[in-house]
């Protein structure tokens, strides 16, 4: 059984690399104590600081397609509760959870003896290290807090050296993405000698518009705010800054990954391009703890498997195969390939080739544009097919509507195999053209490999 | 403008309880669902499919966008009868038949019930029929018969600026919409609701008129600049064994089955037999035994004279035939029918199957040996004034279709004034 213990940024040891991430789930001792038992290795605790006043409605989000959630916005600050009431629940939990790690999510005043003071308390209390909540990008950085400290990169270097004065525990700094380049902040926060990156916060939104009212969501008494977007929607960009910051050596510090994780499969993505831990929120708001059941499930299956026998033996693995665009061989090619047998005549590859790529489907031999060929599907007259007047009529071969690539034409895009609706109907082929490799860099350099 | 129409109709309470919808509407929710299923394809199979090419994919993301009035103007632009058509077309054969969902293992899209979803809101909306051209057009075309074919053509006339005047011989428009549907499709309010929206748009009807001489057409001609014939086919035939004649003692008891389908569905008459005998086993054949079951025949028997492969009822007709309790015997062939010489009420039809003879009870015999065409009409209709369509031209096929050809007579009669207008 492969072992999913780990220990990150120096110190923090868990079972495993799953935590909630600072949010709803990690409110108080009691919810922490029963997402310990689901299985879950970690907790990053409901951030705390003076405690503030939320509004109700706080969340809305997007549907898609018939599936509820693929992005949640919220306008909730940090912890309603009083700052003793947390940390005494924070003692609670270590005292009898010992081997599962417990981070305080801090957020105070700017102010060295506010911070001190926090950090501290939080120590003291038990915690297994400390996350600064640089990221939230509503309501506290209004104050002069969250992001307004993480969008800049001397207040963020300035605030984690009180920190750091202070710690005995390994320090995290939780980045926000509402920034140009998410390495300045990291950078800051690296020369002020943080142990460890959150990656990433909440992405500002506005999710949508009440076409009835006009009025915008969640709504408060007729008005609403931006708030932050997480969910399955927000995972790709998540995993590019989390990419971000280990292809950068001054950002580069031990990453807990966050950012739309529902599944054991998104997790080993982000474990994959460096990350050491994952945070997870959306996905348990929407089901619940017990979720983590498959994600330690699958991931260990998957590392059987691969062969895998602990998290570092896979971590970090891909993350040398994302590079610049300039070092990608502009000599490989590949076109798409339509397995007749799978087709099933919806020419939605067709389409997309024709209006959104390289116009090299082909439904006929003429190359009929598409106005031509919905032109005579119009004029063709249709019956109903009647048993009694109809005896012996064929009716029109399933292949006829199978289209043809001409694959002379294509550019290898991918787009009509991500368009087709059926697995591996169409697959993307590599043409073997005897040309060496060559990237732009060797072109602009004048030195093409041999 | 003629006024609308108010075509009255009394619902029959007992008729709506013993009738319920065969597939009940979608709710908001489903209908999303289920349109969020449907692919888009490109020049879909399924709207090459249905007679009317309906925009299926274009009206089903409408629905999916929450554009239930786009959506139901798309179903109408290509079918005026969008919503009786929602109802009762097969779709089996038809839309959902081509549904590249089929070739991938899975359900094809509900096309029928979302069309109806669409259109449900479109009457709840109170919408009334666009106009296609603001222009007033100075012919005058008369459509003979107020079936699907004489109503599509009208409307598509209408909608262009003619005059359009629709004449039919009996009391309520619609044809068999109205008359002939089975009643858990499409019950006679609704085809008549659909009527009035065409009248809507200046369509003028004239009821209890009947075309049968060489003298009626000529008054048509010398008032009209073009006629469409629309009068679907004629009476159904007669079973010719002893006994079968429709004398006085055996009339209600002897009724074809379109005779019988108007008679509960309009008339309030919903006289069934016990043991009911319906023969041949077409799609009419079906509904009138669904529909005898329905009003109360304990045992109901469809009798043909092919084995079930030659049966000429589409598929999932008979599978419901059956779920409803209806007894098929095949390769029996009606010899005569017996009666009671005391009451004169029949009691049993004598069968021949292989070399012998059988008897079934029966108390209500119902021929449904298929319809004869109208030839003499339309033998008398020649000429560059007229034009025809429905079941009365392609011999009888579905709304659908007759509808597709009044829609196209409706254009073809439009362009051949074009140059007369220009
Ligand atoms: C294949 C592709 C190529 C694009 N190329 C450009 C471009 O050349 N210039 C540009 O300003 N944006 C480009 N964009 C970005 C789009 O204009 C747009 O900002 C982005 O796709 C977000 O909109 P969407 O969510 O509707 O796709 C491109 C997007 C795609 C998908
Ligand atoms: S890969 Fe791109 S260019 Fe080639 S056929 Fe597909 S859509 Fe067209
Ligand atoms: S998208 Fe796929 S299934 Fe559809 S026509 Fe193209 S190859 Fe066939
Ligand atoms: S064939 Fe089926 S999936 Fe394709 S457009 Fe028509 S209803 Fe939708």
């Amino acid at each position: 059984m492969p072992d999913l213990s780990t220990t990150f940024a120096g110190g923090i040891r868990c079972p495993n690399p799953f935590w909630l991430a600072s949010a709803p789930p990690t409110n108080c001792g009691e919810q922490v104590m029963r997402a310990f038992d689901a299985g879950w290795g970690g907790a990053v605790w409901k951030t705390i600081g003076e405690p503030i006043t939320n509004v109700s409605s706080r969340y809305s989000s997007v549907d898609w397609n018939g599936q509820r959630m693929m992005g949640l916005n919220n306008i909730e600050l940090i912890s309603d509760r009083p700052i003793e009431t947390n940390l005494r629940e924070i003692a609670e939990v270590k005292k009898c959870y010992p081997k599962h790690a417990v981070i305080a999510s801090l957020m105070v005043e700017s102010t060295r003896d506010a911070w001190h003071d926090i950090v501290q308390r939080s120590e003291d209390a038990g915690a297994d290290g400390l996350e600064l909540n640089f990221g939230c990008p509503h309501g506290m950085s209004e104050r002069g807090m969250g992001s307004a400290v993480g969008q800049v990169p001397e207040y963020t270097e300035m605030i984690t050296g009180w920190v750091k004065e202070k710690a005995r525990t390994p320090v995290l700094v939780k980045l926000t993405p509402n920034i140009t380049d998410i390495r300045q902040i990291a950078r800051a926060a690296k020369r002020a000698g943080a142990d460890g990156l959150s990656a990433i916060n909440t992405i500002n939104s506005i999710t949508g518009i009440d076409l009835d009212t006009l009025e915008p969501r969640p709504n408060v008494d007729g008005l609403s705010s931006h708030g932050g977007y997480c969910g399955p929607a927000v995972k790709p960009i998540a995993l590019n800054m989390v990419h971000q910051l280990q292809n950068d050596e001054a950002s580069r510090l031990p990453i807990s990954g966050i950012g739309g994780i529902g599944t054991w499969r998104d997790a080993a993505e982000f474990i994959l391009l460096g990350c050491g831990t994952v945070q997870v929120c959306t996905a348990v708001m929407h089901y619940g703890y017990r979720v983590i059941e498959d994600m330690t499930d699958g991931l260990q299956n998957w590392m059987r498997e691969k062969g895998f026998a602990r998290i570092e033996d896979f971590r970090g693995l891909s993350a040398p195969k994302v590079t610049d665009w300039n070092h990608l061989n502009l000599n490989f090619k590949i076109v798409a390939r339509i397995h007749e047998e799978k087709c099933i005549g919806c020419e939605l590859c067709y389409i997309a080739c024709w209006d959104g790529a390289h116009q090299c489907i082909h439904l006929d031999h003429a190359h009929s544009t598409p106005p031509a060929i919905e032109a005579a599907s119009r004029a063709r007259i249709s019956v109903t097919p009647i048993p009694r007047l109809d005896r012996g009529v064929q009716a029109e071969a399933p292949l006829a509507r199978v289209p043809r690539v001409d694959e002379d034409e294509c550019v290898g895009c991918n787009l009509c195999a991500l368009v087709c609706p059926v697995e591996s109907c169409i697959t993307m082929e590599r043409v073997e053209n005897h040309l060496p490799r060559e990237t732009w860099e060797d072109l602009v350099n004048g030195t093409p490999h041999s | 403008m003629g006024a609308a129409v108010p075509f009255a109709f009394q619902d029959n309470a007992e008729v709506a309880r013993r009738f319920p919808d065969l597939h009940p509407a979608f709710d908001s929710n489903e209908a999303l669902t289920e349109a969020n299923r449907c692919l888009n394809c490109f020049d879909a199979p399924c709207a090459a499919a249905c007679p009317t090419h309906i925009d299926v994919p274009r009206f089903i993301k409408k629905i999916g966008t929450q554009n239930l009035m786009g959506s139901a103007l798309t179903i109408l632009d290509a079918n005026i009868l969008g919503a009786s058509c929602s109802r009762v077309c097969p779709v089996d054969v038809l839309c959902e038949g081509a549904c590249v969902m089929l070739r991938y293992n899975k359900q094809p899209i509900a096309i029928g019930r979302l069309q109806r979803h669409a259109m449900d809101h479109f009457w709840e909306r109170g919408a009334h029929l666009p106009k296609k051209s603001s222009r007033r057009r100075s012919q005058k075309i008369v459509c003979i018969g107020a079936g699907p074919a004489s109503l599509a053509c009208a409307a598509e006339l209408a909608q262009q600026g003619f005059s359009v005047t629709v004449i039919e011989r009996h009391a309520l428009p619609g044809g068999l919409n109205t008359y002939g549907v089975a009643e858990y499709k499409l019950r006679p309010p609704d085809s008549l609701r659909e009527v009035a929206m065409i009248a809507e748009l200046g369509v003028e009807f004239r009821f209890g008129v009947s075309i049968e001489h060489q003298s009626d057409l000529a008054a048509l001609e010398s008032e009209y600049d073009a006629i469409f014939v629309g009068v679907g086919l004629g009476a159904m035939h007669e079973l010719h064994i002893p006994g079968a004649h429709h004398n006085v003692n055996v009339a209600v008891y002897v009724v074809d089955a379109l005779e019988f389908i108007a008679r509960y569905k309009t008339s309030g008459n919903l006289t069934v037999g016990n043991n009911v005998v319906v023969v041949g086993a077409g799609n009419t054949a079906i509904d009138a035994a669904v529909a005898a079951r329905r009003l109360g025949a304990a045992h109901v028997t469809i009798v043909y004279r092919r084995t079930e492969s030659g049966m000429p009822a589409f598929g999932f007709e008979y599978e419901h035939a059956k779920q409803e309790g209806v007894v098929f015997e095949w390769l029996a062939e009606p010899v005569a029918i017996h009666a009671d010489p005391a009451s004169g009420r029949i009691v049993s039809l004598e069968c021949a199957r292989g070399g012998s003879n059988f008897h079934l009870s029966c108390d209500m015999l119902i021929p449904a040996i298929g319809q004869a065409p109208l030839r003499s009409l339309l033998e008398r209709s020649r000429g560059p004034k007229y034009y025809t369509g429905g079941d009365c031209a392609n011999g009888g096929r579905e709304v659908v279709d007759a509808v597709a050809d009044g829609k196209r007579a409706g254009v073809a009669i439009a362009k051949s004034f074009e140059a007369a207008d220009a």
